[in-house]
């Protein structure tokens, strides 16, 4: 056993966890965010993408012993109280999900990508970039659309701040 | 149409929950004093179970239990059924083994559970399991479905010789053969249905708690029907009577069909829980998914067909294996033959159609519906046989379509189903037109240049939507109706609670539904509430499957809204000391015609449940139920056509274009049926060119992961062209179709009919990798 103390969604915490408890299940089973979801086994579907020190990462795939010390976000920490991220308020303006499974992975992954590439997005990077997130139902049609409409209010928000 | 009613994109009510993390999903529920199960799964494909020693195990940290197979049968509990009786051509019902929750003798299929560890945590579960010691003797498997039916082959249940489940036929055999005698021209093909893993991103999951005091189960679980699995561990499972199990559906992440079922792990869930005086919980893997939900399609067919001289149909003959794995699955039987054959008409008129389908036992995971079962692999079948007809007899493909589609409606088809209504030409036309089919050579001839082989594809298909009219489906052996419920709570201050039996795990019912109660009583959406999944709210409902929720749920919700007007109008016009006739719903208010008298929604449902001013002998209250049975099948039907090109260098596909002309009658919130549609072609484009299960010799599921399997990601798909032409669906006052399952059934003969094209090579199998077409290109 270990004690892990870490940052999530800015409020320390500090879980006593077995060695080998990823960082997935730290989150789900002793914090309860179970907005993070573990749709597979081989690290391929990005379910589970948080955000480790600001970038996006499957936490199926880290060690809760690794992410010691560190400032994670989860799904739960991007809105500003009631006011979604802009990811968010895209996914939902554009219908970029059905079942809502993926969705979470999603928003922390495309997040990512408009922070990485800036206002330099087209489709075809965005299609190439969510290649590490699986979506059984939408056919990624307006999850693209989404994120291409959330890089353009991200960098609004940005101007703005 | 209001701001929010039908025809109106509004962003989904439900999306708030999704998008913040908020959604509740099986595995997000914990119980007071909650158990993991893990589940020990044969490694083997064949063999019987010789012994299972879990005397270590029981020793190890917080291992509450192991229980077997050989216990779940002394405990009485049911074999899992077939709920649709299917009779051979010889009239001979059709030959099931039994398939028990866990095997307590012998093991199938690779993956079936034969003993469950039930521990306190999910990790002292695993390690349990890894001490419970199994001998198996093994057996010859057989995983092949032409293998399986040759002489000598391993035998999978003695119910079931030469592992043929039936020999069914539909239609007409001598006017068949009368057809061909006269026919010009003949075109044969034979093909491949290909084997998918439906593959939800949400993994099955189940939680069980036995309430001791009541002798009461409540059961958590992954479902797209939670009545109709009531039911079913009720009546044949011998969990519980129906008034003492709970079966609750929260937040479903994708069935896609996977999930109608009721499999083994929520059985012995049930079963654990009072055995072991704690709620147990099972939450699957992507590997147990892999191994253990329904699989998809799996057919090999021939098909003939037979032209007149002026390229008109005379007939089509159709000879199909379905593979059906170890065990029949809930609805399998129906797959294949009911849902397959009566869709072989298509959009064409074609006088004699008869098809021979032989379901088959193989050592495979059982195979089941999967978005549009058994409708993809008829549409897959009859458009690559159209392609091939124009081919060989050298006209354009569009054209040969349109010569032989169907223009006068109703229409009886030579295999049971009677279309309402349709306008073939009008989505062909749309689709060309989109796709600038005029343009194409002169594309092609420019890609040539550049060294691609560039192809074009079309595919007009047809589905059998709205799930489905009773008393036709149990003449044909179905074991339930197919009708859908509606209870409308018009609350005292005017919010309203729909109460309905469809289950949306993705769909938007929370949206759609409420637009329609917006539309006619023109209260804001958000007053209304959609409430489903939980057995212990809503009556009674047969789910969703088959494109059936708008067309059938959603008629339920007319029907007792309808009750509702009825009433409310009655209360309305006491109040207004006016005529019932003449008071009009509009815009929320209850009107006098002519007059400038009204009274508005909350107030009439205050005065039904103050009950102080009511009309004599009515009783108070505002809530009204209705059982909606629909009178026919919906049919959706549309064109799709699929743009390309082939590197012949390494056969490598790359989509130019992909267009959609879809009739689905009258739309209710287009937004959200155009995510099914780019879903549906998603799957349907999945298995033209990725997804394909593969077993080796041995019945070992070498695709047992999506390191493995090829599930469609962004970048294997293009953006969509989508467009709608409309014919209303007669049968149901909303007019509605179904839009659930089209793309899925449409997609991939569009993608396969355009690589043939481009490569100039018709032997091709799906999924078309590049490697296949390398070799089809190159031989």
């Amino acid at each position: 056993m270990s004690t892990i103390k870490l940052t999530v969604n800015g409020k320390a915490a500090s879980v006593e966890v077995e060695d080998r408890t990823l960082l997935v299940q730290l989150l789900r089973d002793h914090l309860n965010l179970t907005g993070t979801h573990v749709g597979c086994d081989t690290s391929q579907c990005g379910a589970c993408v948080v955000h480790i020190d600001g970038r996006a990462v499957k936490s199926c795939t880290v060690l809760a012993g690794q992410a010691n010390g560190s400032n994670v976000t989860t799904i739960e920490g991007i809105s500003k109280g009631d006011e979604l991220h802009p990811m968010q308020a895209a996914f939902r303006d554009n219908h970029g999900l059905q079942c809502g499974y993926c969705t979470p992975g999603m928003i922390m992954s495309a997040i990512d990508i408009v922070h990485r590439h800036g206002g330099k997005l087209d489709e075809d990077t965005v299609r190439h970039e969510l290649e590490g997130n699986i979506c059984r139902c939408t056919g990624y049609h307006n999850i693209v659309k989404s994120v291409l409409d959330a890089a353009g209010r991200m960098k609004v928000a940005q101007a703005a701040e | 149409m209001g701001v929010e009613g039908i025809g109106a994109s509004v962003v989904r009510k439900e999306d708030r929950r999704f998008i913040t993390g908020k959604g509740r999903y099986v595995d997000d529920i914990k119980l007071q004093g909650m158990t993991h199960a893990h589940f020990i799964r044969s490694p083997h494909a064949h063999a019987k179970v010789k012994s299972i020693d879990s005397s270590e195990a029981m020793k190890m940290p917080g291992v509450v239990g192991v229980l077997t197979g050989q216990e779940i049968v002394d405990d009485k509990v049911g074999n899992l059924i077939c709920g649709w009786a299917i009779t051979s051509k010889d009239g001979t019902p059709m030959k099931m083994g039994a398939w028990p929750a866990m095997a307590p003798e012998v093991v199938r299929f690779a993956g079936q559970a034969v003993a469950v560890v039930v521990a306190e945590t999910k990790n002292q579960a695993k390690d349990a399991a890894e001490a419970v010691v199994v001998t198996y003797e093994e057996l010859p498997a057989v995983p092949d479905i032409r293998a399986a039916i040759k002489p000598g082959a391993p035998q999978l249940h003695p119910e079931a010789p030469g592992n043929v489940v039936y020999d069914w036929a539909l239609g007409d055999e001598a006017a068949v053969k009368d057809a061909f005698s006269k026919a010009a021209n003949v075109v044969t093909l034979e093909l491949t249905n290909n084997r998918l893993v439906p593959n939800a991103m949400e993994p099955r999951a189940a939680i069980a708690e036995y309430d001791e005091a009541e002798e009461h189960f409540t059961l958590y679980t992954t479902s797209q029907n939670p009545h109709v699995a009531r039911l079913v561990l009720s009546a044949f499972y011998n969990i519980a009577p129906e008034h003492k199990l709970r079966v609750i559906a929260p937040d479903v992440g994708g069935g896609f069909g996977s999930k109608i079922y009721i499999y083994p792990e929520e059985m012995v869930a049930l079963w654990a829980s009072k055995k072991l005086r704690r709620p147990v919980k099972w939450t699957g893997d992507r590997s147990e998914a892999f191994l253990t939900d329904a699989h998809g399609r799996d057919h090999v067919s021939k098909a003939e067909m037979a032209f007149d001289k002026d390229n008109k149909i005379l007939g089509l003959r159709v000879k199909t294996h379905a593979n059906f794995g170890a065990y029949m699955s809930l609805f399998s039987s129906a797959v294949p033959t009911y849902l397959y054959v009566t869709l072989l008409s298509g959009q064409y008129v074609i006088p004699a159609i008869y098809a021979e389908v032989v379901g088959v036992y193989t050592n495979t995971t059982p195979v089941d519906a999967y978005r549009g079962a058994g409708r993809p692999e008829a549409s897959y079948l009859l458009e690559r046989m159209m392609e091939t007809a124009a081919r060989q007899l050298k006209v354009d493909p569009a054209e040969l379509r349109r010569k032989n589609f169907i223009t006068s409606f109703p229409y009886q088809t030579p295999v049971i189903m009677a279309y309402d209504t349709g306008d073939f030409g009008a989505s062909l036309d749309a689709a060309m037109k989109a796709i600038d089919y005029a343009g194409f050579a002169g594309r092609k001839e420019k890609a040539k240049k550049e060294g691609k082989l560039r192809g074009l594809g079309v595919s007009c298909y047809i589905e059998a939507c709205g799930i489905a009219p009773s008393k036709a489906v149990g003449s044909l052996g179905a074991g339930v109706g197919l009708w859908e419920s509606a209870e409308i709570r018009v609350n005292p201050v005017g919010t309203i609670e729909v109460l309905t039996g469809s289950h949306s795990h993705g769909q938007g019912h929370e949206t759609t539904f409420a637009q329609l109660i917006s539309e006619r009583l023109g209260v804001p959406i958000s007053q209304v509430s959609i409430v489903h999944g939980d057995t212990d709210k809503v009556q009674f409902g047969m789910g969703t499957y088959g494109s059936r929720s708008i067309a059938v749920g959603g008629t339920a919700i007319i029907k007792a809204m309808e009750k509702v007007e009825a009433k409310a109008k009655k209360i309305a016009a006491h109040a207004l000391e006016a005529s019932e006739g003449d008071i009009v719903i509009e815009n929320g208010e209850f009107k006098v015609t002519g007059t400038d008298k009204s009274i508005a929604l909350p107030m009439v449902a205050l005065a039904a449940y103050t009950a102080h001013n009511l009309p004599d002998g009515m009783e108070p209250g505002l809530k009204e139920t209705a059982f909606y049975d629909p009178t026919n099948f919906t049919f959706p039907a549309g064109a799709y056509i699929c743009e390309l090109e082939v590197d012949p260098g390494t056969g490598k596909t790359s989509f130019v274009n992909f267009v959609a002309a879809d009739d689905f009658g009258r739309l209710i919130n287009p937004m959200i049926v155009e995510g099914q549609v780019h879903g549906g072609l998603a799957q349907g484009i999945g298995q033209a060119l990725l997804e394909g299960v593969v077993y080796d010799a041995n019945g070992q599921l070498v695709t047992a992961s999506f390191m493995d399997y090829t599930m469609p990601r962004a970048d294997d798909l293009p953006s969509f062209k989508l467009s709608h032409t409309t014919t209303l669906c007669p049968g149901n006052p909303l007019g509605v179709k179904g839009c659930g399952e089209a793309g899925a059934i449409g997609a991939s003969a569009a993608v396969i009919n355009a690589i043939t094209d481009a490569i100039g090579n018709n032997k091709l199998e799906m999924p078309a990798t590049p490697d296949r077409v390398w070799h089809a290109i190159h031989g």
